[in-house]
């Protein structure tokens, strides 16, 4: 009886060791014909499934896309680093790249003899680079801009502004207290989407994120702050997302806002909405606009398979040509990354005519501090919120932050 | 893993033991009571083993975390270098921190007395026995089974500055809107009325069964005494369910001071960290700004003051059952 117990328990300790065993071997190569497999992780949705086949059939391998929840990605490369069962391709976005290369789960680029397709916007090569190397290429980029109600902005009298001062004087008058109409929207959230939306202003009058606290950072933050304390823009705007802002936009209560091209097809879609947009506008009219870098980039992570991750760099190659940047840029509607690429397209495109225009001078966020980013993007956020709700003064709010930001 | 390693620990000790008796004479009359010693272990082992691999190992992973530099790079590489105290001079010295740990106080406070109150006086009404009763408790515990992220979506559409229906309803009594999660000064407030609706159902169950408990002979005998209304409920009601208070009061302070998601749902912290918590804050630290070694610090705190609170429930339950 008791044996039997005994033998129970071990029987039943081994049955464990052999569950784990199984689970470990989960990620064997599985060839068909001969033909290698690929398996490319990313947040997008099954539309891209169509281009990673062709990219799949030049380089020749089958490819198994694995589509992950965005907020998710993250939290799940980290685990597959350390379980040893990274995707032969990876997908991250651009402001990721430095800390995910940073703890050498990825490789160069280089080393499969991949490099940066000539023409690609500066900003782009920047944003895939760590210590130097190129490890990760993005075929299609985006940035914001300040989309106007074109019907509203007649109405008013007005052009679209291209100057900070243009820009209060016009949100003053496009805004209807009456019916709820504010002139101006932005999202000053406390994520580094908030962040990212402020950068235009702070970056252009000469912001640096390795010391906040500057003149020209104080007058930004006193323009966001001067917009809502005339009552141009809503005080609900450090509550809102980019999405929120949109909403806003294509309910008729915002007249202006500063959004991305992804937010096209819903503007597109929305029944008699007559808007267009320019480049953010500048302190001095002679400033070149210097815009935060958005869109993913693609990643051959250290999968110990050389044969392998030969095939996903070439893989990752092929999505970065011009042509397939092109296709890229019709599914997501964003900016292909090639500057001449990116000029025809807007020649068909005329909606993202600003886009172009922006991404060619745009700024990866990792540029200068790479993997310590997420710091200062957090102190900036607190800086606008702090300015936003009156806890402090822009001086001060800046100040602090760059306490923060070490 | 562990659990693996531990279960062969037990089979090893119990070869080593059952070895040296095989042989010998007395091995007959021996073996019996060693068996049930053996067999004594292998009853425990279960709940040791459970207890060693889901609380003991994360705990001393979390020390062991707050005590290294704990980065995004730790994961491939494995390689924490030790840094003593340094994260927690990081967070100690941090301004955020005294913000954190008076808002985590307001919330715990706000959310448990109000709670309380509310549910008690809920589980009193529902004492009384009246048509449909049964069904409206019942109704009472819908803030439970609805999935804490949707309930948070819904808040914060309710409490909407422009077009929430919160601020709608008061309109029509002149009120002009409220900016409920909009203002540093009224997010948290809004933030404790939340949680407070969430947590009315888990109150007024637990007085409630602790209401049925109480004799009703006592009511009756006190009733010819003229002890009735206040003074019933004030000597009888009470003292009988002075136990049961306790254990709705310490772990609901357990329960909302490690609250994160309806915080995040709603606020996300936010504006300008005036509904950070102690729990959001490590939140933030680990898994947005990767700062592992920080967050765990962070978390460390936080466990420190549940653990002083579930002593006072170990304390409180023990003496019940000495009584």
């Amino acid at each position: 009886m008791k044996n039997s117990r005994v033998f129970a328990a071990l029987a039943g300790a081994a049955s464990i060791t052999l569950a784990l065993a199984a689970c470990g071997s989960g990620s064997s190569t599985a060839s068909s014909g001969g033909k290698q497999t690929l398996t490319i992780e990313d947040y997008y949705t099954s539309t891209y499934d169509p281009l990673y086949k062709d990219c799949g059939q030049q380089v020749g391998v089958n490819v198994n896309p694995v589509h992950v929840a965005g907020a998710a990605l993250i939290a799940k490369v980290l685990q597959q680093a350390s379980s040893r069962t990274l995707p032969d391709v990876l997908m991250l976005d651009n402001p990721d790249v430095q800390q995910i290369a940073a703890t050498g789960a990825l490789a160069p680029l280089k080393d499969f003899g991949v490099s940066a397709p000539a023409g690609d916007v500066p900003g782009v090569v920047n944003a895939g680079t760590y210590n130097g190397q190129v490890y990760g290429l993005a075929p299609v980029i985006n940035s914001i801009a300040l989309y106007y109600n074109v019907d509203m902005l007649k109405a008013a009298g007005i052009t679209p502004p291209k100057t900070w001062d243009e820009l209060k004087a016009d949100a003053s008058k496009l805004t209807d207290a009456s019916k709820g109409v504010y002139g101006f929207a932005m999202s000053n959230i406390n994520t580094y989407e908030g962040t990212w939306q402020f950068l235009p202003f702070f970056w252009t009058n000469g912001g640096d994120e390795k010391n906040i606290n500057s003149p020209g950072a104080q007058q930004a933050l006193q323009l966001v702050v001067d917009l809502q304390n005339n009552g141009s823009m809503s005080k609900s705007s450090v509550t809102w997302s980019q999405q929120d802002v949109n909403n806003q936009f294509m309910a008729g209560k915002a007249a202006m806002m500063i959004n991305g091209p992804w937010q096209l097809p819903a503007l597109n879609g929305t029944k008699g909405l007559n808007f267009a947009s320019v480049p953010i506008p500048t302190r001095t009219a002679d400033q070149q606009i210097v815009s935060p870098l958005g869109g993913e980039t693609f990643n051959v992570p250290q999968t110990g398979d050389k044969t392998k991750m030969g095939l996903a760099a070439k893989f990752v190659n092929c999505l970065n040509t011009p042509a397939t940047q092109v296709k890229i840029a019709g599914i997501s509607g964003n900016v292909p990354a090639q500057e001449s690429a990116a000029a025809d397209w807007a020649k068909s495109h005329p909606q993202v005519q600003s886009f172009v225009e922006t991404v060619k001078t745009a700024r990866a966020r990792t540029a200068e501090l790479g993997p310590k980013w997420p710091t200062a993007a957090t102190a900036i956020y607190t800086a606008v919120q702090n300015a936003l709700t009156g806890k402090a003064s822009p001086a001060d709010a800046l100040q602090q932050a760059q306490a923060q930001n070490k | 893993m562990t659990s693996v390693s531990d279960m062969t620990s037990v089979g090893g000790r119990l070869d080593r033991r059952a070895r040296p008796t095989a042989g010998g004479p007395t091995a007959p009359r021996r073996r019996p009571r060693l068996g049930r010693q053996v067999a004594r272990w292998l009853f425990v082992a279960p709940a040791v083993i459970f207890v060693l691999v889901f609380f003991g190992y994360p705990i001393v992973q979390n020390v062991m975390m707050s005590l290294e530099n704990y980065t995004t790079t730790t994961f491939y590489t494995g390689e924490a270098p030790w840094v003593g105290f340094a994260n927690y001079v990081t967070v100690f010295t941090n301004p955020l921190f005294t913000t954190t740990v008076i808002n985590t106080a307001l919330f715990t406070v706000g959310s448990i007395v109000c709670q309380f109150v509310l549910g008690l006086g809920l589980a009193l009404f529902f004492k009384r026995h009246f048509p449909l009763g049964g069904f409206l408790r019942s109704l009472l515990l819908l803030p439970w089974l609805l999935p804490l992220i949707a309930s948070a979506a819904v808040w914060k559409w309710i409490l909407d500055q422009g077009s929430g229906a919160l601020n709608q309803f008061l309109g029509l009594f002149g009120v002009s809107p409220v900016p409920w999660l909009v203002s540093p000064s009224l997010a948290l407030v809004a933030v404790i009325g939340v949680n407070i609706w969430l947590g009315i159902p888990f109150n007024t169950t637990i007085l409630y069964s602790g209401l049925q408990a109480v004799p009703e002979e006592l009511y009756e005998a006190a009733s010819l005494d003229g002890a009735v209304g206040w003074k019933a409920f004030w000597h009888i009601t009470w003292p009988s369910i002075r136990s049961v208070v306790g254990v709705v009061v310490v772990l609901g302070v357990v329960y909302t001071l490690k609250v994160v998601d309806i915080i995040l749902g709603l606020t996300g912290g936010g504006p300008a960290n005036s509904t950070q918590t102690l729990a959001t804050w490590a939140y933030q630290n680990s898994f947005v700004q990767f700062l592992f070694g920080q967050g765990a610090a962070v978390s460390n705190v936080l466990i420190a003051v549940s653990l002083v609170f579930a002593l006072v429930y170990l304390s409180m339950t023990r003496k019940e059952v000495d009584e």
